[in-house]
């Protein structure tokens, strides 16, 4: 166990020292993994009873929820509303970041503060004021509402993203364009849009998981026939616990891996 | 052509097409003003209406005299402070190792407090509920190992909604400070270990306070994202846990009262905005923010 007594830092700490900052550490990371990927064995339990290691194997409770026409219902409006929402704000967000960049006026600063808000404002508060509106504006439990909600806390994302991937480009390509006689929208697509795209392409599935795991709007103003998967599974969360979850929760860390790994993949400009 | 009325006629067509492009931000600004700034501005107007429509503070007087209002407050600094407290006690020490390990090992640590972090809240939080129920996997385990007889009561209550909120927030307070500690010089902490500090010594009087700042900003982002949740203050706190925002949740749901719930999300409002003003004068707002989403 040489190893131990090495030096492990600048300061020539050895190992040995610091073998209850890699115990405390293991922990730490174990308590952030654990709960995170436990539900996925469990999907597959054949027991009413939650228990792990699972004594028998089954696809139950996936019958369960692919049987089951208000879990149907409710993942298609999530898929919906989640794809709506990214075709909605990654055009508004990509624009508004393009406009508020370029312009360097003194409003688009605060325009650009101002469409921060809804990341800053407590979610709760966000969610009443948008159901008080709805009520007024005849748009709770439908799915064009939902999709507007859902955008409007997405927008601000995507804003963020591009802003970005804007201050890492050099704006002076734009300009060469437009001299040779490029319109500036003829520039923008032609020349800008191409080079931010990994940007653009982030903020698209940001968008689109931003719906997907939206919770506390959904409890407001998805009810009915255009309730959301994640309004069911907190409703059923509160009432008793159902294994069926386990599949659903499955379902969403596939979702949200596979729309990492396409990020990585589309998305990262160092690798694209 | 006088030179001077060509140039101020450039001068014109610049501004207007600035003006053009400021509009570009136009449809994204009219959704999110019609979808939440009004709606929330009414909300704040609401607050000071009493139910008959006229001027009043009878919503903010509520809140001091009914002690279910202060109640809640109090539950939710509570859960807030220890939040925190824990996230740090847990946080430093693994930001620390992360920002000592030779980058590949990091990395891959990284991945496992990135997981949660783009896991799905409630995910997470059935997980917990599995895991911490009566008759869940961790009672389960402790009485066959005979760690304990009778089945503790590790949810529904404020142990539970702890749990649940530290899993949360523990990737907002690692990812600022391991930004902030990767950013301190080595060569200082050589430089301590070469004029004779101890390894203790070299970490308590140069890696400590260079690391504060990234502390403080991570602290105060994970205190004023506490002092808003809902979900799992409602699902693991079993109704026992009320913070703001579950009481303002209730007066819609159950009370129809607009009025004091607006008047109950004006307070957290505020409140969030002052910390958040002291969290920008500690660092920029994208990079709080930036390793978040």
């Amino acid at each position: 166990m040489g190893w131990l007594d090495r030096a492990a830092s600048d300061t020539q700490v050895t190992h040995r020292q610091r073998l209850w900052l890699y115990a405390l550490a293991a922990l730490v990371l174990a308590f952030l993994v654990i709960p995170t990927l436990i539900v996925i064995p469990m999907s597959f339990s054949g027991s009413q009873y939650l228990e792990f290691p699972p004594r028998e194997w089954s696809l139950r409770w996936y019958r369960n929820y692919l049987g089951s026409a208000s879990w149907m219902q409710a993942t298609a409006t999530s898929f919906a509303a989640a794809t709506l929402t990214t075709l909605l704000a990654t055009p508004l967000g990509t624009l508004a970041a393009y406009g508020l960049f370029v312009s360097r006026l003194r409003a688009a600063r605060a325009i650009h503060a101002l469409m921060l808000m809804p990341i800053i404002v407590p979610v709760i508060l966000v969610a009443i004021g948008v159901f008080y509106a709805y009520v007024k504006l005849k748009l709770v439990n439908s799915l064009a509402g939902i999709v507007l909600a859902h955008s409007m806390l997405a927008t601000p994302l995507v804003i963020m993203i591009v802003t970005a991937a804007l201050k890492s480009y050099d704006m002076n390509q734009e300009m060469v364009a437009r001299s040779l006689g490029a319109s500036r929208a003829r520039a923008f697509v032609g020349i800008t849009l191409p080079q931010i795209r990994f940007g653009v392409i982030s903020a698209a599935l940001l968008a689109f998981l931003t719906s997907f795991d939206e919770v506390i709007l959904a409890l407001f103003i998805a009810g009915g026939s255009n309730s959301t998967l994640t309004r069911n599974m907190f409703n059923a969360l509160r009432d008793q616990i159902d294994p069926t979850i386990a599949a659903i929760s499955t379902l969403m860390i596939v979702v949200t891996t596979l729309l990492l790994l396409l990020s990585q993949r589309y998305g990262n400009s160092r690798r694209g | 052509m006088n030179i001077e009325l060509h140039a101020g006629g450039l001068r014109r067509d610049e501004r207007r097409e600035r003006l053009v492009l400021l509009g570009l931000s136009a449809p994204a600004l009219l959704l999110v003003g019609v979808t939440m700034i009004a709606p929330v501005a009414w909300l704040f107007g609401l607050s000071f209406l009493s139910d008959t429509g006229e001027w009043s503070l009878e919503h903010y007087r509520r809140m001091i005299e009914q002690p279910s209002y202060g109640r809640t407050f109090v539950t939710t600094f509570k859960v807030s402070l220890l939040t925190t407290a824990i996230c740090i006690g847990a946080g430093y020490p693994l930001a620390y190792l992360l920002s000592q390990l030779p980058r590949r090992a990091a990395n891959l640590c990284m991945i496992a407090v990135l997981l949660p972090f783009w896991t799905s809240l409630l995910v997470r939080t059935y997980a917990w509920l599995v895991l911490l129920q009566r008759r869940g996997l961790i009672n389960d385990w402790g009485m066959r190992l005979g760690w304990w007889d009778e089945p503790l009561a590790l949810v529904h209550n404020l142990t539970g909604t702890l749990i649940g909120m530290v899993h949360i927030m523990l990737p907002f307070l690692v990812l600022p400070l391991l930004n902030a500690m990767r950013a301190i010089d080595a060569d200082l902490l050589k430089a301590a270990a070469n004029l004779g500090a101890s390894p203790a010594r070299a970490f308590r009087s140069v890696f400590l306070p260079l690391s504060l700042p990234g502390l403080a900003a991570g602290t105060l982002i994970v205190f004023i994202l506490c002092l808003g949740f809902y979900v799992t203050p409602a699902v693991l706190g079993g109704g026992k846990v009320i913070m703001v925002s579950n009481h303002i949740a209730n007066d819609i749901e159950l009370f129809f009262n607009w009025g004091a719930a607006s008047a109950l999300g004006a307070v957290l409002l505020v409140l969030t905005m002052l910390l958040l003003w002291c969290a920008t004068k500690l660092l920029r707002f994208e990079k709080l923010f930036g390793g978040a989403h």
